[in-house]
């Protein structure tokens, strides 16, 4: 199950003065159902912002925001989030921070309740082929920062999201880790076929896990580029050596630095 | 390090002892008259031949503080809780309760004394009065500091605001909670003493006063060591509470 999510022509500001530069102005985005997107761009052109939107955590000045051709108007629980910050409750330990989406997610908490030890044996199985078996019991504070993140994504995932919301989950781990887990997420989504939209600095990244990359400019945060991804399926760690890759990505670190002199030349 | 180990758990006790010890020696080296300070061993034994009394007015004082200590334990919790999760009431009542707790709650007590005359209940209130504010700012404090990244999480999943509460904010500010409760609980004595001391015909405030109208100062001083020690076993029992039930927080 998975969901195209569209946004047409979207507006977003923070503060009620309509003269202020919005956070994002005149943004198109299309995913389509069960696609792997990746949003690049420097810190603060509003990439963060867009996730919200998509998430219905912010509703949009201007313009429409629909996931799976519904309007967003509320966070609904169709949606999977994982940030660059594990944020797992302390109090819980591994497993019952991935099953706290089914205690809350409106069309799961009856079902939950009810097949407590099913969701169980599968909240145990998402964290196996994240490779964290037998750490169910562990309290997230005796984890390492890059197992705390693959936590993060089974939590994102236990409630079968058709969309998933990635802010830059890989940000703060060092090369090795962030590597093992570009693997896993692919595994992750090639095996539960969700709609991915990643955000994220690392242009490799994006280029090694994305079918399209979209490039935001800052101030106002606006879609300036958009490169399809063609490279074959599944890729692998080395595939960032070869010649196409490199030049993928030196052609989207360009648009980047063009946004940012375009705005100093301003 | 093997020594230093061993030494841990018996430092308190040496260095309790060794207070005591100092005491006794310093008042009989100065020669210090018995009613101006009485040494641990006279002390000691006003403890033995006062200790029906002793025990009578501890057990008084310790009900009135506990009962006190519990209402503002409830009612802390409920105002804390309302005020770190509400702007509106945190910005509505905070203004009323710091001038409450400036207040010095020993002007109170009269006051207390016309409402419901002399004995347990202006206790009770003082009691109440002086632990309810620490446990409000701290339950308060545990709501406002909660991580927004953690609230988005179930915001996105379409959480209710009773979810979020239930789920996050209450567990997260327990540490909070917990902590005060340690504080509060040494300074509920401090209330209950007090009022016994300005209204009582009980406890152990009013039986320091009448020590000390007959010039008894060591019974005085033995009314003080025996506060100080159901301070120091009701802190433990909340430390201990603390660890158990909030271990999570502590490394």
């Amino acid at each position: 199950m998975s969901a195209a999510v569209e946004l047409n022509d979207v507006t977003l500001r923070y503060g009620a003065d309509p003269n202020e530069t919005p956070a994002l102005r005149g943004v198109n985005l299309n995913v389509p159902a069960g696609d792997f997107a990746a949003v690049v761009g420097r810190s603060g052109c509003g990439k963060s912002s867009l996730l919200k939107l998509v998430s219905g955590l912010q509703p949009a000045t201007h313009g429409t925001v629909s996931v799976d051709g519904e309007p967003v108007t509320r966070p609904v629980g169709v949606v999977g989030m994982a940030f660059q910050n594990s944020s797992l409750l302390p109090w819980r330990s591994t497993l019952e921070n991935v099953l706290l989406p089914l205690e809350v997610v409106a069309h799961k908490r009856r079902d939950y309740r009810k097949n407590k030890k099913q969701y169980e044996q599968r909240a145990c199985e998402l964290l196996a082929t994240v490779g964290l078996a037998g750490q169910e019991q562990t309290p997230p504070k005796s984890l390492s920062g890059g197992m705390r993140q693959r936590v993060s994504l089974c939590r994102a995932l236990i409630h079968e999201p058709q969309l998933l919301l990635l802010d830059e989950p890989f940000g703060a781990l060092d090369a090795f880790t962030k590597e093992e887990l570009w693997q896993v997420l692919q595994e992750l989504w090639r095996a539960t076929g969700c709609t991915v939209i990643l955000i994220t600095h690392d242009l490799s990244e994006a280029v090694l896990l994305a079918n399209t990359v979209y490039v935001m400019g800052p101030r106002p945060g606006r879609m300036i580029y958009r490169a399809d991804i063609a490279l074959k399926r599944p890729r692998e760690l080395n595939d960032r050596f070869d010649r196409d890759f490199i030049d993928t990505v030196a052609e989207l670190r360009h648009h980047i630095g063009q946004s940012h002199a375009g705005r100093q030349a301003a | 390090m093997v020594t230093r180990k061993r030494l841990e758990p018996l430092l308190p006790w040496i260095v309790t002892i060794g207070f005591f010890a100092v005491w006794e020696v310093a008042v009989w080296a100065l020669q210090i008259e018995v009613f101006i300070l009485p040494a641990p061993s006279d002390i000691y034994r006003s403890f033995v031949r006062w200790h029906e009394a002793i025990w009578f007015n501890s057990l008084q004082t310790l009900y009135t503080t506990l009962i006190g200590f519990g209402l503002a334990v409830v009612g802390g919790m409920l105002l804390g809780l309302l005020i770190g999760y509400s702007k509106l009431a945190y910005s509505a009542l905070y203004p009323i309760l710091i001038g409450f707790n400036s207040i010095p709650k020993v002007a109170l007590v009269p006051v207390f004394v016309i409402w419901f005359g002399i004995g347990t209940v202006p206790a009770i209130l003082t009691a109440f009065l002086i632990s309810f504010f620490p446990i409000v700012v701290n339950v308060a404090t545990g709501l406002a500091t909660v991580e927004p990244e953690l609230e988005d999480v179930l915001r996105s999943l379409g959480a209710t605001k009773r979810d979020i509460f239930l789920k996050v904010g209450l567990p997260a500010s327990m540490p909070y909670f917990f902590a005060s409760l340690k504080v509060a609980v040494t300074l509920a004595f401090v209330g209950s003493v007090i009022a016994e001391t300005v209204a009582s015909n009980r406890g152990v405030g009013y039986m320091m006063i009448a020590a000390q109208g007959r010039f008894d100062v060591p019974l005085v001083f033995a009314g003080l060591v025996a506060i100080a020690a159901m301070g120091i076993v009701l802190y433990a029992m909340f430390a201990w509470l603390e660890q158990r039930l909030t271990s999570w927080a502590y490394r």
